[in-house]
């Protein structure tokens, strides 16, 4: 937490968008869990 | 005698305008065709989904396939083409005004385009054009079937070419200056519909209304399909990218937020320009006249179009983010709490963007060359489009509606009607989820689409299938039962609703926002590389196509009923 | 032009996802070949006997060697033709060994048609003018629906076999 704080101190004038990072990281995986679903089901027939 | 809208030639004009109540009925008018085409095309869906089930015969010799060419004709470019106009019609003239020239002009193609739906509608009501709106070759339809969607095609180029004229003006009467967002948006839009729907119109001017007509014995088949999917890609599109400009430019103002990034967001459109053309290919992967290299290539544009809707969601939850910071809610996730849940004009277009999350990974999915073997023609491709067209533009043209026709009747958005659209965004989430997963789930068991009920001989396959075809006509139901009530809450809107003022949202930038590039005004070097990437990607295949071609094909109109 | 930091993270993880999927692809594409079928073979729709294959004594189910199977089919609307048995009865079903490998070979001399044994990667669209065919190996046992998924007439939904891999 702290050394979060710290890196931010660093871009002063960005605005704290960590649940962004965090929601848009959960659409990621959600994207490359199903991408990896559908090849194994290919990769079986 | 009109009064001329304030500040249009001003030098320090500032938006927005005011709508006139003479292009108000303009708008409308668009918006009025797409809510009749939802009421239509949403019984023939409740149709299908019950023949479907296998519990119900269509009664007076109704084919099955004749209601689905109705409903994809009238959902897909019907509803979808008109409400699209309609609403950039409004956001034009709200950003940069129209001129009393520009909106005789813009009757012409809401005239040119409605004659043409009743032509196409008639032939195919009467049965003689039950082809599906894709309309594959060599199936051959009335020849007015064809014509009359060429016609459609044709207006929606008469309210491109208004469009474009008016952001010109707007752009010399305010030199140097970025053009309005919203403008910029629906002008890349327009550009985009002109270069892809011109494949479709050519196929269907020299290949199948001579070919129907009789003038031309044979067609070439797989020049018709690639001519079609060079259109047909961009389409999805074209539907995409009105739902973007409400979620970039007017969901922030109903939160009570800003605009994320300006330039973002017109560079993620100039991307969508680029790279929504060049990738039809993805879906004719299992076709056998194409060369394989050529179909990757394809798809490694197609993966391409995807860059820029990771750049939206990102966008999308930033604005969310910041603005709920502002308003004092902190914590990882505690600015979720601040946004308005109990706003049908936030909530419909919110669900919206939930749907495309599945929506995009199943695009995915469905683009990955070899792997479009599993799903290619099943039913999980009509699972996925209706969550990408079906759910997230649909609920974002609802979420749109809710403010435009109130905005735009001299009416508002009443606390009643505002409860029911929440009704409304329920019932269409339930029912989707529903018929949607239903869809993916039986698309991956193998189970075809735009097939009638059948048992296939009574394999153990079709009767796992069976299970969830019932699934998807309760899914199917609950979403006929949504648009009963959407209609209802439209026409509450355009007639009944208490007289006033309802508020036309459009998000402001942040007053410190770094300044947007005039780079990304270069529209003449945005075509420019569109069309070099069009003419990269097809350029060699389609030559292959047409030096290697069979001979061509003669019409068939017996296989539709037709003799 | 300002792009956030954890945009910009964003964006370059997703490019990687992207391109890690596409390398995948690749590979099986071009290394492995399994593209999807693009072999552009043309034959005339309306004279497919002039190939061999198409001949109606040569239609349905062969063996051509040990586990290595040829299954020629014409697609009409709206009917498979796999050949005929012995007693001369249309087949609608035909029997494969788990494990070996089949040549799929298509054509239609009429519409478009597909050709999709559910369950299946045998998945193929049949267009007038070109022979479809593909080659797998059958993996998994049990009875596979051949049907077809492109719509090609009031029929459409008749047009249907049975693919037994035991």
């Amino acid at each position: 937490m702290r050394r979060n704080q710290k890196k931010h101190t660093g871009s002063e004038n960005e605005p704290n968008l960590k649940g962004t990072f965090i929601s848009v990281g959960v659409l990621g995986l959600i994207i490359i869990i199903s991408w990896f679903g559908v090849f194994a089901l290919f990769i079986s027939r | 005698m009109e009064i001329p809208k304030i500040g249009v030639f001003e030098e320090n004009a500032r938006l927005p305008l005011t709508i006139g109540k003479k292009e108000a009925n303009l708008y409308l008018s668009f918006i009025y065709v797409a809510f009749i085409s939802l009421f239509i095309g949403g019984l023939m869906g409740l149709l299908q989904v019950l023949v479907r089930s296998g519990s119900f015969t269509l009664p007076w010799g109704i084919g099955y396939y004749q209601i689905l060419t109705l409903h994809g004709v009238v959902l897909a470019l019907v509803l979808t083409t008109f409400f699209i106009i309609g609403f950039q019609y409004a956001l034009m003239g709200k950003t940069v005004g129209i001129s009393d020239k520009q909106r005789k002009v813009s009757w012409l193609a809401f005239w040119v385009m409605t004659v043409g739906t009743a032509i196409t509608a008639a032939t195919i009501l009467v049965g003689k054009a039950s082809v599906l709106y894709t309309f594959y070759a060599p199936l051959k339809a009335h020849p007015l079937f064809y014509i009359g969607l060429a016609l459609v095609i044709v207006g929606s180029w008469i309210a491109g070419f208004v469009n474009w004229r008016q952001l010109y003006l707007w752009k010399k009467a305010h030199p140097g200056e970025k053009s309005p967002l919203l403008a910029f948006m629906v002008n890349i839009n327009m550009i985009m519909w002109f270069i892809a729907s011109l494949g479709v119109a050519v196929s269907v001017l020299i290949q199948f209304i001579p070919w129907s007509l009789g003038y031309a014995e044979t067609i070439n088949v797989l020049v018709s399909r690639t001519l079609f999917w060079y259109f047909g890609h961009p389409l999805v599109y074209f539907w995409l990218l009105p739902a973007y400009m409400a979620w970039y430019a007017i969901i922030p103002k109903i939160i009570g937020g800003k605009v994320f990034s300006d330039s973002l967001a017109r560079l993620s459109f100039v991307l969508f320009l680029f790279f929504s053309i060049p990738v039809g290919f993805h879906h004719q992967l299992t076709e056998p006249g194409i060369d394989p290299t050529w179909k990757f290539i394809q798809v490694v544009l197609t993966f391409m179009v995807v860059i820029p809707s990771l750049m939206t969601a990102f966008s999308m939850f930033a604005t969310f983010e910041i603005t709920g910071r502002k308003k004092g809610f902190g914590g990882l996730f505690g600015w979720l709490r601040h946004l308005p849940w109990k706003d049908v004009r936030f909530l419909a277009p919110f669900v919206g963007m939930l749907a495309f999350i599945p929506g995009g990974a199943g695009g995915i999915i469905n683009a990955s060359h070899q792997m479009n073997t599993l799903v290619h023609n099943t039913i999980w491709v009509t699972g996925h489009f209706h969550l990408t067209v079906g759910t997230t533009v649909i609920l974002t043209f609802f979420g749109i509606t809710y403010w435009l026709i109130p905005h735009l009747t001299g009416r508002t958005l009443t606390k009643e009607v505002n409860r029911l659209g929440i009704i409304q965004t329920f019932v269409w989430t339930i029912g989707m989820t529903i018929m949607s997963g239903a869809m993916h789930i039986q698309g991956l068991l193998g189970a075809p689409r735009r097939s009638s009920y059948s048992e296939y001989g009574g394999t153990e396959q079709a009767v796992q299938w069976g299970a969830y075809q019932m699934a998807q006509a309760i899914g199917g139901t609950i979403l006929f039962l949504g648009i009963i009530l959407m209609v209802y809450i439209f026409i509450k809107l355009a007639f009944f609703s208490p007289k006033g003022e309802e508020e036309f949202p459009i998000a402001e930038e942040e007053e410190n926002a770094p300044p947007t590039p005039m780079w990304l005004e270069n529209w003449k070097l945005w075509v420019a590389i569109t069309i070099a990437l069009i003419l990269f990607a097809y350029t060699i295949p389609f030559i292959d196509i047409i030096q290697n071609s069979p001979p061509g094909s003669p019409p068939f109109d017996w296989p539709i009923g037709n003799s | 032009m300002h792009l956030h930091k954890y945009e910009k993270i964003w964006l370059i993880s997703g490019v990687v996802a992207l391109a890690l999927f596409l390398i995948i692809l690749g590979f099986g594409a071009f290394y492995l070949g399994t593209h999807p079928q693009s072999h552009g073979i043309t034959i005339d729709p309306a004279n497919i006997e002039a190939h061999e294959a198409f001949q109606s004594e040569n239609l349905g189910l062969t063996k051509v060697d040990e586990d290595k199977y040829i299954v020629n089919v014409v697609a009409t609307a709206f009917n498979y033709d796999l050949g005929v048995d012995e007693d001369g009865n249309a087949v609608k079903n035909i029997s494969i060994p788990k494990g070996s490998s089949v040549l799929f070979q298509v054509v239609t001399p009429d519409v478009v048609h597909g050709f999709n044994i559910a369950g299946t990667n045998v998945n193929m669209m049949v267009e007038p003018g070109y022979i479809s065919s593909m080659e797998v190996e059958m993996k998994q046992t049990g009875e596979f629906t051949l049907l077809c998924n492109e719509y090609c007439g009031v029929g459409h939904h008749m047009m249907f076999a049975t693919v037994e891999v035991y």
